[in-house]
Protein backbone atom coordinates (compact mmCIF):
# COMPACT_ATOMS: atom_id res chain seq x y z
CA UNK A 1 0.00 0.00 0.00
CA UNK A 2 2.89 2.56 0.72
CA UNK A 3 3.42 2.81 -3.40
CA UNK A 4 0.71 5.56 -4.27
CA UNK A 5 2.16 9.21 -4.39
CA UNK A 6 0.24 11.08 -1.88
CA UNK A 7 -2.63 9.05 -0.89
CA UNK A 8 -0.40 6.26 0.35
CA UNK A 9 -2.74 4.07 3.01
CA UNK A 10 -6.33 5.01 3.02
CA UNK A 11 -8.19 2.49 5.20
CA UNK A 12 -5.23 0.17 5.72
CA UNK A 13 -3.33 2.55 8.42
CA UNK A 14 -4.63 1.41 11.65
CA UNK A 15 -3.94 -2.26 10.43
CA UNK A 16 -0.18 -1.87 9.14
CA UNK A 17 2.16 1.04 11.49
CA UNK A 18 4.83 1.09 9.01
CA UNK A 19 2.11 1.91 6.10
CA UNK A 20 1.06 4.88 8.27
CA UNK A 21 4.74 5.47 9.03
CA UNK A 22 5.57 5.99 5.34
CA UNK A 23 2.62 8.16 4.72
CA UNK A 24 3.36 10.27 7.19
CA UNK A 25 7.18 10.75 5.70
CA UNK A 26 5.77 11.04 2.35
CA UNK A 27 3.41 13.64 3.61
CA UNK A 28 6.40 15.30 5.66
CA UNK A 29 8.16 15.76 2.35
CA UNK A 30 5.05 17.31 0.42
CA UNK A 31 4.72 19.91 3.36
CA UNK A 32 8.98 20.47 2.18
CA UNK A 33 8.18 20.99 -1.45
CA UNK A 34 5.49 23.27 -0.76
CA UNK A 35 8.02 25.73 1.09
CA UNK A 36 10.27 25.16 -1.83
CA UNK A 37 7.46 26.39 -3.76
CA UNK A 38 7.60 29.59 -1.72
CA UNK A 39 11.17 30.42 -2.66
CA UNK A 40 10.96 29.80 -5.84
CA UNK A 41 7.57 32.27 -5.99
CA UNK A 42 9.80 34.53 -4.67
CA UNK A 43 12.83 34.34 -6.97
CA UNK A 44 10.45 34.14 -9.85
CA UNK A 45 9.05 37.57 -7.85
CA UNK A 46 12.33 39.02 -8.00
CA UNK A 47 12.79 37.97 -11.65
CA UNK A 48 9.21 40.02 -12.64
CA UNK A 49 10.44 42.85 -10.76
CA UNK A 50 14.21 43.29 -11.83
CA UNK A 51 12.93 42.73 -15.54
CA UNK A 52 13.42 45.85 -17.51
CA UNK A 53 16.61 46.28 -15.67
CA UNK A 54 18.83 45.69 -17.68
CA UNK A 55 21.17 48.38 -17.47
CA UNK A 56 22.32 49.04 -21.36
CA UNK A 57 22.74 45.35 -21.53
CA UNK A 58 20.94 42.59 -23.30
CA UNK A 59 17.37 41.92 -22.81
CA UNK A 60 15.29 38.08 -22.80
CA UNK A 61 14.64 38.67 -26.66
CA UNK A 62 18.66 39.00 -27.17
CA UNK A 63 19.63 35.84 -25.48
CA UNK A 64 17.63 33.69 -24.94
CA UNK A 65 17.90 30.68 -27.41
CA UNK A 66 14.03 28.73 -28.25
CA UNK A 67 15.03 25.56 -30.17
CA UNK A 68 17.54 24.62 -26.82
CA UNK A 69 15.12 25.18 -24.60
CA UNK A 70 12.37 23.17 -26.66
CA UNK A 71 14.90 20.12 -26.10
CA UNK A 72 15.32 20.79 -22.47
CA UNK A 73 11.92 21.09 -21.57
CA UNK A 74 11.00 17.65 -23.51
CA UNK A 75 14.01 15.78 -21.83
CA UNK A 76 13.20 16.84 -18.55
CA UNK A 77 8.91 15.78 -19.48
CA UNK A 78 9.79 12.52 -20.80
CA UNK A 79 11.93 12.31 -17.36
CA UNK A 80 9.16 12.56 -15.20
CA UNK A 81 7.69 9.84 -17.37
CA UNK A 82 10.47 7.79 -16.80
CA UNK A 83 10.32 8.06 -13.36
CA UNK A 84 6.64 7.31 -13.29
CA UNK A 85 7.45 4.09 -14.87
CA UNK A 86 9.86 3.46 -11.95
CA UNK A 87 6.91 3.81 -9.56
CA UNK A 88 4.63 1.40 -11.13
CA UNK A 89 7.53 -1.01 -11.62
CA UNK A 90 8.25 -0.52 -7.91
CA UNK A 91 4.49 -1.44 -7.14
CA UNK A 92 4.64 -4.63 -8.97
CA UNK A 93 7.87 -5.58 -7.21
CA UNK A 94 10.05 -5.62 -10.04
CA UNK A 95 13.61 -4.32 -8.83
CA UNK A 96 15.78 -4.34 -11.82
CA UNK A 97 13.07 -2.58 -13.71
CA UNK A 98 12.89 -0.11 -11.01
CA UNK A 99 17.05 0.72 -11.04
CA UNK A 100 16.37 1.01 -15.28
CA UNK A 101 13.91 3.48 -15.15
CA UNK A 102 16.09 4.95 -12.24
CA UNK A 103 19.02 5.10 -14.87
CA UNK A 104 17.15 6.33 -17.38
CA UNK A 105 15.69 9.12 -15.70
CA UNK A 106 19.26 10.19 -14.58
CA UNK A 107 20.28 10.01 -18.17
CA UNK A 108 17.56 12.28 -19.21
CA UNK A 109 17.98 14.86 -15.99
CA UNK A 110 21.86 14.44 -16.60
CA UNK A 111 21.15 15.75 -20.57
CA UNK A 112 19.14 18.62 -18.98
CA UNK A 113 21.76 19.85 -16.58
CA UNK A 114 24.42 19.36 -19.29
CA UNK A 115 22.16 21.71 -21.77
CA UNK A 116 21.44 24.27 -19.29
CA UNK A 117 25.21 24.23 -18.81
CA UNK A 118 25.85 24.91 -22.19
CA UNK A 119 23.67 27.87 -21.91
CA UNK A 120 25.28 29.22 -18.89
CA UNK A 121 28.35 28.90 -20.40
CA UNK A 122 27.57 30.22 -23.51
CA UNK A 123 26.16 33.57 -21.82
CA UNK A 124 28.99 34.31 -19.65
CA UNK A 125 31.73 33.93 -22.59
CA UNK A 126 29.63 36.84 -24.36
CA UNK A 127 30.03 39.14 -21.49
CA UNK A 128 26.64 38.20 -20.28
CA UNK A 129 26.95 37.05 -16.73
CA UNK A 130 24.81 37.08 -13.65
CA UNK A 131 27.09 40.33 -12.96
CA UNK A 132 26.17 42.40 -16.21
CA UNK A 133 22.73 43.55 -15.14
CA UNK A 134 19.94 43.41 -12.36
CA UNK A 135 17.98 41.08 -15.07
CA UNK A 136 20.84 38.93 -15.86
CA UNK A 137 21.57 38.61 -11.94
CA UNK A 138 17.57 37.59 -11.48
CA UNK A 139 17.77 34.90 -14.39
CA UNK A 140 20.72 33.18 -13.46
CA UNK A 141 19.22 33.02 -9.63
CA UNK A 142 16.24 31.52 -10.45
CA UNK A 143 17.11 29.13 -13.34
CA UNK A 144 19.96 28.24 -11.81
CA UNK A 145 18.18 27.50 -8.56
CA UNK A 146 16.01 24.94 -10.57
CA UNK A 147 19.32 23.69 -12.33
CA UNK A 148 20.58 23.38 -8.83
CA UNK A 149 17.62 20.96 -7.17
CA UNK A 150 17.60 18.78 -10.34
CA UNK A 151 21.69 18.46 -9.92
CA UNK A 152 20.46 17.32 -6.35
CA UNK A 153 17.80 15.35 -7.49
CA UNK A 154 20.39 13.47 -10.21
CA UNK A 155 22.68 12.43 -6.78
CA UNK A 156 19.28 11.28 -5.07
CA UNK A 157 18.65 9.06 -7.74
CA UNK A 158 22.74 7.78 -7.96
CA UNK A 159 22.12 7.35 -3.98
CA UNK A 160 18.55 5.14 -4.38
CA UNK A 161 20.17 3.21 -7.03
CA UNK A 162 22.87 1.99 -4.66
CA UNK A 163 20.60 1.64 -2.10
CA UNK A 164 18.36 -0.78 -4.34
CA UNK A 165 21.46 -2.68 -5.24
CA UNK A 166 22.44 -3.14 -1.26
CA UNK A 167 19.20 -3.44 0.03
CA UNK A 168 16.45 -4.26 -2.63
CA UNK A 169 13.13 -2.80 -2.28
CA UNK A 170 12.39 -2.68 1.25
CA UNK A 171 9.90 -0.64 3.52
CA UNK A 172 13.28 1.89 3.88
CA UNK A 173 13.77 2.83 0.58
CA UNK A 174 9.78 2.26 -0.82
CA UNK A 175 8.96 5.75 0.77
CA UNK A 176 12.48 7.51 -0.49
CA UNK A 177 11.70 6.13 -3.74
CA UNK A 178 8.06 8.14 -3.46
CA UNK A 179 9.87 11.24 -1.74
CA UNK A 180 12.21 11.02 -5.07
CA UNK A 181 9.19 11.04 -7.15
CA UNK A 182 7.33 14.26 -5.77
CA UNK A 183 10.55 16.02 -5.60
CA UNK A 184 11.54 14.98 -9.50
CA UNK A 185 7.58 16.02 -10.75
CA UNK A 186 7.76 19.08 -8.33
CA UNK A 187 10.86 20.46 -10.72
CA UNK A 188 9.48 19.44 -14.26
CA UNK A 189 6.48 21.92 -12.70
CA UNK A 190 8.80 24.43 -11.69
CA UNK A 191 10.03 24.22 -15.10
CA UNK A 192 7.05 24.47 -16.96
CA UNK A 193 6.60 28.00 -15.36
CA UNK A 194 10.37 28.99 -16.29
CA UNK A 195 10.24 27.76 -19.71
CA UNK A 196 6.20 29.98 -20.17
CA UNK A 197 7.04 32.94 -18.10
CA UNK A 198 10.75 32.79 -18.36
CA UNK A 199 11.55 32.16 -21.71
CA UNK A 200 8.56 32.64 -23.82
CA UNK A 201 7.17 35.52 -22.65
CA UNK A 202 10.88 36.66 -22.75
CA UNK A 203 11.33 36.91 -26.37
CA UNK A 204 7.67 38.43 -26.86
CA UNK B 1 -11.10 10.78 -7.59
CA UNK B 2 -14.81 9.50 -7.75
CA UNK B 3 -16.38 7.11 -5.71
CA UNK B 4 -14.21 4.47 -3.56
CA UNK B 5 -13.65 1.84 -6.33
CA UNK B 6 -12.07 3.62 -8.92
CA UNK B 7 -9.55 4.86 -5.73
CA UNK B 8 -6.97 2.11 -5.84
CA UNK B 9 -6.41 2.47 -9.66
CA UNK B 10 -6.28 6.25 -9.44
CA UNK B 11 -4.36 6.62 -6.67
CA UNK B 12 -1.45 4.56 -8.08
CA UNK B 13 -1.19 5.48 -11.17
CA UNK B 14 -1.02 3.48 -14.47
CA UNK B 15 0.59 3.70 -17.30
CA UNK B 16 -2.35 4.63 -19.21
CA UNK B 17 -2.63 7.99 -17.21
CA UNK B 18 1.42 8.06 -17.66
CA UNK B 19 0.69 7.84 -21.02
CA UNK B 20 -2.30 10.32 -21.05
CA UNK B 21 -0.80 12.84 -18.63
CA UNK B 22 2.87 12.55 -21.22
CA UNK B 23 1.03 13.27 -24.15
CA UNK B 24 -1.27 16.02 -22.58
CA UNK B 25 2.16 17.66 -21.40
CA UNK B 26 3.63 17.29 -24.99
CA UNK B 27 1.01 18.65 -26.67
CA UNK B 28 0.22 21.85 -24.12
CA UNK B 29 4.20 22.43 -24.68
CA UNK B 30 4.46 22.75 -28.31
CA UNK B 31 1.90 25.08 -28.29
CA UNK B 32 2.99 28.24 -26.62
CA UNK B 33 6.49 27.02 -28.21
CA UNK B 34 4.82 26.70 -31.85
CA UNK B 35 2.55 30.31 -31.02
CA UNK B 36 5.84 32.34 -29.93
CA UNK B 37 8.12 30.70 -32.31
CA UNK B 38 6.01 31.81 -35.36
CA UNK B 39 4.54 34.63 -34.37
CA UNK B 40 1.41 33.73 -35.75
CA UNK B 41 -0.69 36.00 -33.43
CA UNK B 42 -0.78 39.12 -31.54
CA UNK B 43 1.31 39.86 -27.81
CA UNK B 44 -1.70 40.04 -25.97
CA UNK B 45 -3.33 36.79 -27.98
CA UNK B 46 0.46 34.79 -27.29
CA UNK B 47 0.31 35.94 -23.78
CA UNK B 48 -3.13 34.38 -22.77
CA UNK B 49 -2.14 31.18 -24.99
CA UNK B 50 1.66 30.84 -23.17
CA UNK B 51 -0.45 31.53 -19.28
CA UNK B 52 -3.52 29.28 -20.03
CA UNK B 53 -1.10 26.26 -21.64
CA UNK B 54 1.32 26.65 -18.59
CA UNK B 55 -2.04 26.64 -16.04
CA UNK B 56 -3.10 23.60 -17.52
CA UNK B 57 -0.45 21.50 -17.87
CA UNK B 58 0.60 22.52 -14.14
CA UNK B 59 -2.72 20.97 -13.33
CA UNK B 60 -2.25 17.88 -15.68
CA UNK B 61 0.98 16.96 -14.12
CA UNK B 62 -0.20 17.75 -10.78
CA UNK B 63 -3.46 15.22 -10.94
CA UNK B 64 -1.62 12.60 -13.37
CA UNK B 65 2.03 12.58 -12.30
CA UNK B 66 1.62 13.94 -8.57
CA UNK B 67 -1.66 12.07 -7.81
CA UNK B 68 -2.74 15.32 -5.77
CA UNK B 69 -6.89 14.53 -4.84
CA UNK B 70 -8.67 16.36 -1.86
CA UNK B 71 -8.75 12.67 -0.17
CA UNK B 72 -5.58 11.48 0.78
CA UNK B 73 -4.51 12.12 4.08
CA UNK B 74 -7.68 13.81 4.83
CA UNK B 75 -7.26 16.56 2.16
CA UNK B 76 -4.29 17.75 4.04
CA UNK B 77 -1.95 17.44 0.79
CA UNK B 78 -4.32 19.61 -0.98
CA UNK B 79 -4.88 21.99 1.49
CA UNK B 80 -1.47 22.88 2.17
CA UNK B 81 -1.00 23.06 -1.44
CA UNK B 82 -4.37 26.32 -1.42
CA UNK B 83 -2.45 27.60 1.52
CA UNK B 84 1.18 27.55 -0.65
CA UNK B 85 -0.72 29.05 -3.80
CA UNK B 86 -2.12 31.75 -1.99
CA UNK B 87 1.40 32.62 -0.44
CA UNK B 88 2.40 32.65 -3.88
CA UNK B 89 -0.43 34.88 -4.69
CA UNK B 90 0.31 37.06 -2.06
CA UNK B 91 4.30 37.49 -2.82
CA UNK B 92 4.13 37.71 -6.48
CA UNK B 93 1.15 39.58 -7.73
CA UNK B 94 2.01 41.96 -4.83
CA UNK B 95 5.68 42.44 -5.42
CA UNK B 96 5.04 44.14 -8.87
CA UNK B 97 1.77 45.90 -7.92
CA UNK B 98 4.24 47.72 -5.46
CA UNK B 99 7.11 48.13 -7.40
CA UNK B 100 4.88 48.73 -10.64
CA UNK B 101 3.61 51.48 -8.68
CA UNK B 102 6.90 52.73 -7.53
CA UNK B 103 8.42 52.84 -11.31
CA UNK B 104 5.61 54.81 -11.89
CA UNK B 105 5.76 57.30 -9.34
CA UNK B 106 9.15 57.56 -8.87
CA UNK B 107 10.01 57.83 -12.65
CA UNK B 108 13.44 55.59 -11.52
CA UNK B 109 14.96 53.14 -14.49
Amino acid sequence: MATDTLSNHEGHAHEHDHHDTAGTKVFGFWVYLMSDLVIFGSLFATYAVLLRGTAGGPSGADIFDLPLILINTFLLLVSSFTYGMAVLSMNANRVNQVKAWLAATFLLGAGFIGLELYEFHHLIHLGFGPDRSAFLSAFFTLVGTHGLHVTFGLIWILVMLVQLQTKGLTDMTRPRIMCLSLFWHFLDIVWICVFSFVYLMGVL
Amino acid sequence: MSGHASHEEHSHGSVKSYVVGLILSIVLTIIPFGVVMTGSFGTSATVLIIVATAVAQVLVQLILFMHMNTKADEGWNFMSFVFTVSILVLIIGGSVWIMYNLHQNMMIG
